[in-house]
């Protein structure tokens, strides 16, 4: 067998992501001297985080001095109904502080409250004013920031480079291997340790706020290494997606919107979320328009509107609204900030809105109101960690931000993503360092893996069915949105697990035209190995669990039920196949239930 | 407080437009050469030039190669020049065209061409590791830093690059120049040292870098790089041209360097809204 040339390249770390995540991990592994690379699919600095609109939630009080993160850490347990690791939900809240203050040693700049501190706003789930923000591009701000730091700090970065494998030494990570987008060449990275900062899976839905880089590539690396997943089945339906004109559909309208006083209306222009407050809400939502209303002014003697419930809540309420035939034209509900706000304060707090509505819809959100649905957006689940250390169940291989799971529970509030990028990427990036400190000889690589990895990723250049990987991404994009959505029920999961075995063999056909330099075609042909990868876990993990809950609505099982409140659907690596099982919650200490007793 | 009159929600579904067919002139080639190709497309309502692509990349040519990621003009990943003009491909709206008109997309020019739509921008994250880092002064005595957002508004205004590189592109210095490119860092990192040396918190010293090494001179304000901005960042009269007047007066007055640092206060007139 003629073997293909690769260069090589030893580190003590190897972060694969360079969103929000990888970023602060590479700066902490390297700033405790860990000879780091940090490799992204993309240019520096276009990772999804850049998308990121409505701040980074922290408990700093510096608009409600009430605010502490006791109280954070309630409404992110309470917003995934539970079913958090209780200990990342105290880090997490506990240090998203002194991550947002951070980014401003390093040159960050956030609107400002009169008194000159960083200004807070009002978001989905939030019991105080929280977020951090730069208008409603608080992610570019974070992502330039950590970028400029990082490039400063004399970090490697492989840029447009695709890691597709990752290699191990008997139980521990060795290294990885992948592609240059480029030239299509290969290379290797030996390493002691490596940070999966991937991101998520957005990408196996049609209905998406996410880009082509979210393919699920982390958690299928991660279970080829023989590392464990949790609570695939939470996929969050963001519900505020742009749905006109169709070539628009999925992309994301902050919920700055409604955290800035927009509310959602249907086709008669009622404010229907007050009908479909759920009961586990009740106490702490407000139940008239005036109350709601007053709200935002003044949070001590009133009570949060219903149009900033969880996420999982109002995708929902839109889906059910615009179901029963008093939605928008086009399938969706209203988002109406125009007759809420002035139009210079719209134009101020939302300017990517104003402008994004009025390029790609013709919409001038100052006059009129946006028509918005639910959009495939964020998985909470992902690769199972250790809560203080990132570390995963393969030796030397850590992971954060989305593509580990724990934190967000079943669903996801609003701004805690980019805190939790900043949390325990720092932490990934300081665990990662620590462990490849206490290895003492570089591990070693087995040639015979690497040449197998070559050979899976030559093989679509063979292939002779002539399958249009284009054409599978569709189906597969089509299969998800109609039978893995925002609600499903049995029979169609099923039916979605025929298809997915039906587009693996479709996949085993693919034909791929043109050569290796820069050809999207071959790159989304082994893109979809791990779309099929993790949509076939979520779908399992979907069946399995029978129940509604957070970011998994069961039209079957419409009820939360306190028994799988329990319990986390595991997904391990057995020879090849997947077993699911369910592992109970960590139990939480006395002192932090008790946050759970008092009254609102 | 002033707000719309009254919500518009009650308006009917408008009708779906039928869909037009578009030819779509392609650079298709790589460093050793190339040629326009032309594709027949069918355009439906509301699509982007980047939709477009994209149609053709999955049904007419699977290793059609073009960058991109938000697709909602906020990562500056797909920049191109269509028909002469330099743009975001995902903010170019088709109904900007006419039926049956000519599309030609072309990748930008100022760059090394890797592959048909991609071009090799590395010149921009290469020069941008010479910019003297942030280095924020003390913080107040109890800890906390203050900024008030009249202070920090212009430089929000710089923060709001999504690098897509399209000032760069177009910037005569360099585009038609090659051998200007060793010697001039461009508009994006003159909004890049404008944002540092205005930031209300920095105390570190780029007069070298701005003086000699990035060039500044070269440019001679002909606000290229601003007309194409697609964050509409007045580049040339916000950026360049202070940074021009620091030179002038800093370069050879420290004084005048060391009291803006201190006071974080920069008397400068002009700056346009």
């Amino acid at each position: 067998m003629a073997t293909e040339p690769y260069d090589t390249h030893e580190y003590d770390v190897l972060v694969v992501g360079a969103g929000g995540a990888g970023l602060r991990a590479a700066i902490e592994a390297s700033a405790l001297g860990a000879k780091t690379a940090l490799v992204c699919k993309s240019l520096l600095g276009k990772a999804h985080t850049v998308m990121a609109e409505g701040g980074i939630a922290a408990a700093m009080g510096n608009v409600w001095p009430e605010d502490n993160w006791k109280v954070h850490f309630r409404d992110t347990m309470r917003g995934g109904k539970m079913l958090n690791n209780w200990r990342m939900a105290q880090i997490h809240a506990q240090e998203a502080p002194d991550r947002v203050l951070e980014l401003e040693e390093w040159g960050a700049l956030f609107d400002r409250t009169k008194d000159g501190l960083i200004l807070q706003r009002d978001f989905g789930g939030h019991r105080y004013a929280r977020l951090a923000h730069v208008g409603d591009r608080t992610g570019l701000e974070m992502i330039r920031t950590l970028q400029q730091h990082a490039v400063h700090k004399g970090i490697d970065v492989f840029m447009e480079f695709n890691i597709q494998r990752l290699l191990k030494d008997g139980d521990k990570i060795s290294g990885a291997f992948g592609y240059w987008r480029d030239s299509g060449t290969f290379m290797l990275f030996k390493c002691k340790a490596v940070v999966l900062a991937t991101g998520g899976i957005g990408k196996c839905w049609k209905v998406t706020s996410n880009s082509w880089e979210y393919t699920g590539d982390g958690p299928a690396m991660a279970l080829n290494a023989g590392a464990d997943l949790i609570d695939m089945e939470m996929v969050q339906f963001h519900p505020t997606g742009m749905i006109w004109p169709p070539s628009v559909r999925g992309i994301l309208v902050t919920e700055g919107v409604r955290g800035d006083g927009g509310t959602l209306r249907n086709a008669s222009g009622e404010r229907f979320m007050f009908r479909y407050i759920p009961e586990f809400f009740k106490a702490e939502t407000a139940d008239t328009e005036e109350e709601a209303d007053r709200w935002y002014e003044d949070k001590k003697n009133n009570r949060r509107t219903p149009d900033l419930l969880p996420r999982d809540e109002v995708a929902r309420a839109i889906n059910a609204e615009s179901k029963s035939g008093r939605g928008s034209p086009h399938g969706g509900v209203f988002l109406d900030i125009a007759t809420r706000r002035p139009a210079d304060y719209i134009q101020k707090r939302l300017p990517s809105m104003y402008h994004q509505f009025k390029e790609l819809a013709g919409v001038d959100i100052t006059k009129e109101a946006m028509e918005i649905g639910p959009t495939c957006h964020y998985v909470m689940g992902g690769v199972r960690v250790d809560a203080d250390t990132t570390a995963t169940t393969v030796k030397g291989l850590f992971a954060a931000g989305e593509v580990a799971a724990g934190l967000h529970g079943s669903n996801r509030l609003g701004g805690n993503s980019l805190s939790d990028l900043l949390v325990f990427g720092r932490r990934a990036g300081q665990y990662a360092a620590e462990y490849a400190k206490g290895i003492t000889s570089q591990p070693d690589v087995n040639p015979e893996e690497v040449d197998y990895t070559i050979q899976l990723l030559l093989k679509p250049f063979n292939g002779s069915g002539g399958e249009n990987p284009y054409a599978i991404h569709a189906d597969l994009q089509e299969c998800m949105q109609n039978n893995v959505g925002l609600i499903r029920v049995e029979h169609e999961l099923k039916e979605a697990l025929d298809t997915l075995q039906v587009l693996k063999k479709r996949l085993e056909n693919v034909t791929v035209v043109g050569g290796r330099a820069y050809n999207p075609g071959w790159h989304m042909a082994l893109d979809l190995h791990d779309m099929l990868r993790v949509s076939e876990c979520c779908t399992l993990a979907a069946i399995e669990r029978k129940e509604s809950r957070g970011g998994h609505t069961r039209d079957d099982y419409p009820t939360a039920d306190p028994e799988w409140g329990k319990k986390n659907v595991v997904i391990r690596p057995k020879n090849g196949d997947l077993v699911l099982s369910t592992e109970p919650l960590p139990e939480m200490p006395d002192d932090l239930k008790e946050l759970f007793q008092e009254a609102h | 407080m002033a707000v719309a009159e009254a919500p518009t929600q009650q308006q009917a579904a408008p009708a779906v437009k039928p869909p037009q067919t578009f030819t779509f002139r392609l650079w298709r080639g790589d460093q050793a050469g190339g040629e326009y190709k032309d594709y027949q497309v069918q355009v439906d309502e509301g699509m982007v030039v980047l939709d477009v692509v994209h149609r053709i990349q999955a049904t007419m040519a699977n290793d059609l190669a073009v960058r991109w990621n938000c697709k909602a003009g906020k990562c500056g990943s797909c920049s191109a020049e269509i028909n002469g003009k330099p743009r975001l491909m995902c903010m170019t709206r088709m109904d900007l065209f006419e039926p049956g008109q000519v599309i030609q997309i072309s990748p930008i020019k100022t760059f090394p061409i890797i592959r048909d739509l991609v071009t090799d921008v590395s010149f921009n994250f290469e020069r941008a590791k010479e910019v003297p880092a942030f280095k924020p002064k003390p913080p107040d005595p109890d800890g906390k830093r203050r900024m008030y957002q009249e202070d920090v508004d212009r430089v929000q205004e710089f923060h709001k690059c999504i690098e897509c590189f399209l000032c760069q592109n177009v910037c005569h210095v360099i585009r038609d120049h090659e051998e200007n490119k060793k010697n001039f860092a461009g508009p994006r990192l003159f909004v890049r040292l404008a944002a540092l040396e205005m930031h209300p918190l920095d105390t570190n010293d780029r007069r070298e870098l701005l003086k000699a090494r990035a060039g500044l001179g070269y440019c001679n304000i002909t606000k290229c790089c601003t007309e194409v901005c697609p964050e509409h960042i007045h580049i040339t009269d916000n950026a360049i041209i202070p940074l021009k007047e620091r030179v002038v007066t800093e370069y050879f007055d420290p004084v005048a360097w060391l009291a803006r640092k201190v006071t974080g206060k920069d008397k400068r007139s002009g700056i346009v809204e």
